[in-house]
């Protein structure tokens, strides 16, 4: 307990900050840094976060984790230098070896190389879309939160039948419509899961912003920047967003495991990523015809995709727990 | 009550139409060729072309012809499959294995996690607690489709204790059913052990055990009561994750519902079918939200007379 924050305090920093002591309010601007208080420089939310993680031993793990998973993914000639796309029919589904630790694929190619390959489509995927419905979520949430009234009515509804198509379907409903094939140029593949996923992906973090900003904006220190005149776009992004911006945060970080499971599944599914990008989802698919043969086919993909989900959904819980004022 | 259902009612009405609208908006409005992808690998021959265009009006404007297809699923007509046969004819065909799936898989999520959830919430920080956090960790973090290819290959090949596809009868449906429920299975059983540790902690259940209650009493009756409504709604909001896991797990035991068939029609890039098939699956998740909301009216008194 090294935070002075009331106990009945909910929503993370929307709520926390009116309950700020004065010395903590004014020190935002570093205006009364040393004013007396315990700590000579004043530390935010986000500060506080930062320690208790910095101690928690689920973040360190799972963050060691993502750090391989992205080292994997940024520069896979670090943890093999096979070719995942050099294959020898004559190696078709053999199984693990000393020369081939994860075995060989359906087309004879060397399934370490491909597992380890196979982590840039899933991270790729999953940060961009949550990147993608993080920003449009929060513009739209803001928005909605911020004005009220008419424009609010509009935006919530919008976001209500956005809301109602479980994302997996509507998903497909936007793959099937705009199908890729062999020919595609990667990026483009990988775009359209994206778009496919963010589509209805933003609809919560537009929900958990309004939410946020409705309760922010009626803070003091938000009622003062409009009495000096500060006008609309600098109180959003100065004032009000610093101070709404942890609940996104942390739906953020747990939902990333969820696109890269969606991204897997639609893969799998035949109607996601397209066959020259190498991707767990693909890899599992072609495994499906020959588990009893060949379970290696399945077994290295799968846990690497499991590996990857378990570590943000440590994360995500971690960033939870150091966000979350309750549990201080 | 009376007063509630209507005005829920009254918030459906535009969330269905907007709904609806976006799904037919995307499918046969965007800028492009909107029969690109409906015909497989192949392009569209022209009397399909010319009598997809009849049927989804796609000459009138867009709010005309919205308005003409959402009579048309009114009025039961989902169109036609690649091949000409009736989408709502298989629909009709396919429906009731899906809904046994999804309600096997409901009842094995609420009944294995609420109990997994009571044992390890009463028994805090003990070997069943860290037992239940680990095993429900473990089974989020492994995607439905890995789950249903590992239980086939164990329990159906290897071990052979179920059928390894579906055969039609009740009891091929039960590992399915188990494959598809488990997510939400490990989801139910944190919620209700996070809702009954809160829950334990209060006023009423304090005094409850002064009255001299049993503990199954005050534990079953006072404390699980008000721990099961966010389950409720978790079950609700989840059921459309239900129906996208139901095409994955038919696709992989080949059973025979509909989300086989928009498993195959993926397959054979027939787009039209998979998502007249679609979007029948999301207006029933819109009728199933409905009835959690008014369900939840019945358990949690407070609501009713909001």
């Amino acid at each position: 307990m090294h935070s002075p924050v009331a106990p009945d305090q909910i929503v993370p920093s929307a709520a926390h900050v009116p309950g700020r002591p004065p010395g903590r309010a004014g020190g935002q601007r570093g205006r009364r840094r040393g004013g007396g208080h315990r700590a000579a420089v004043p530390r935010s939310l986000a500060g506080d976060a930062w320690r208790d993680l910095r101690r928690s031993p689920v973040f360190l793990v799972s963050a060691a984790i993502i750090l391989v998973l992205v080292a994997m993914a940024a520069v896979p000639g670090l943890f093999t230098s096979a070719d995942p796309r050099a294959c020898d029919l004559a190696n078709s589904r053999l199984p693990p070896s000393g020369s081939a630790w994860f075995g060989y694929d359906l087309q004879g190619c060397d399934m370490y190389a491909r597992t380890v390959h196979g982590a840039r489509a899933s991270i790729l995927v999953g940060v961009l879309t949550t990147l993608g419905i993080a920003l449009v979520g929060s513009v739209v949430g803001m928005f909605a939160g911020y004005h009220g009234g008419r424009v609010d009515a509009l935006l919530s509804r919008l976001t209500d039948m956005f809301f109602a198509v479980p994302m997996l379907l509507g998903a497909i409903i936007v793959l099937a419509t705009f199908p890729s094939t062999v020919g595609t140029p990667a990026w483009q593949t990988i775009g359209k899961v994206v778009m496919a996923l963010g589509v209805l992906g933003w609809t919560t973090v537009a929900r958990l912003m309004r939410s946020t900003v409705i309760q922010v904006k009626q803070a003091d220190y938000v009622q003062a920047a409009r009495g000096l005149g500060a006008g609309t776009s600098r109180i959003l992004l100065r004032h009000i967003l610093p101070n709404a911006v942890a609940p996104v945060v942390v739906y953020s970080t747990i939902i990333l495991g969820v696109f890269v499971v969606l991204e897997a599944t639609l893969s799998f599914l035949g109607i996601g990523l397209q066959a020259p990008v190498i991707s767990w989802g693909i890899a599992i698919s072609e495994a499906r015809a020959y588990l009893r043969q060949s379970p290696h086919m399945l077994l290295f993909p799968g846990a690497f995709l499991s590996v990857t989900v378990l570590a943000f959904i440590m994360l995500g819980d971690a960033v939870r727990d150091a966000f979350d004022p309750r549990l201080r | 009550m009376g007063r509630y259902v209507v005005q829920r009612l009254g918030q459906m009405v535009p969330v269905v139409i907007g709904t609806t609208f976006l799904i037919y908006a995307l499918v046969w409005s965007l800028p492009g060729d909107p029969f690109a992808a409906k015909c497989g690998d192949r392009p569209c021959p022209q009397n399909y072309i010319d009598r997809m265009t009849a049927e989804y009006n796609l000459d009138d404007p867009l709010p005309l012809a919205y308005l003409q297809y959402m009579g048309n699923l009114l009025t039961g007509d989902f169109g036609q499959t690649f091949s000409g046969a009736s989408i709502a004819d298989e629909l009709l065909q396919r429906y009731p294995t899906t809904l046994q799936l999804t309600v096997l898989a409901i009842l094995v999520e609420v009944v294995i996690g609420v109990a997994a959830g009571v044992l390890a919430g009463t028994r805090r920080g003990g070997f069943l607690d860290n037992l239940v956090l680990v095993s429900t960790l473990v089974v989020v973090s492994i995607p439905v489709f890995v789950l249903g290819l590992l239980a086939q290959i164990t329990f159906g090949v290897r071990l052979g204790w179920f059928p390894v596809t579906s055969d039609g009868t009740l009891f091929s449906l039960v590992l399915p059913a188990i494959v598809l429920g488990s997510l939400s299975l490990a989801f139910v059983a944190r919620l209700v052990r996070a809702n009954l540790v809160e829950n334990l902690r209060t006023d009423y259940v304090r005094t409850a055990i002064a009255k001299g209650l049993t503990r199954q009493r005050v534990i079953g009756v006072h404390t699980l009561r008000n721990s099961l409504i966010p389950v409720v709604t978790f079950v609700g909001a989840d059921f459309g994750g239900l129906l996208g896991g139901a095409v994955v797990v038919e696709g992989i035991f080949n059973i025979p519902g509909v989300g086989n068939m928009i498993f195959r029609g993926i397959n054979a890039h027939e787009g039209a079918t998979v998502t007249a098939a679609v979007t029948v699956l999301v207006l029933v998740f819109l009728i199933v939200n409905l009835l959690v909301d008014l369900l939840y009216a019945v358990i949690d008194p407070r609501i009713r007379h909001a």
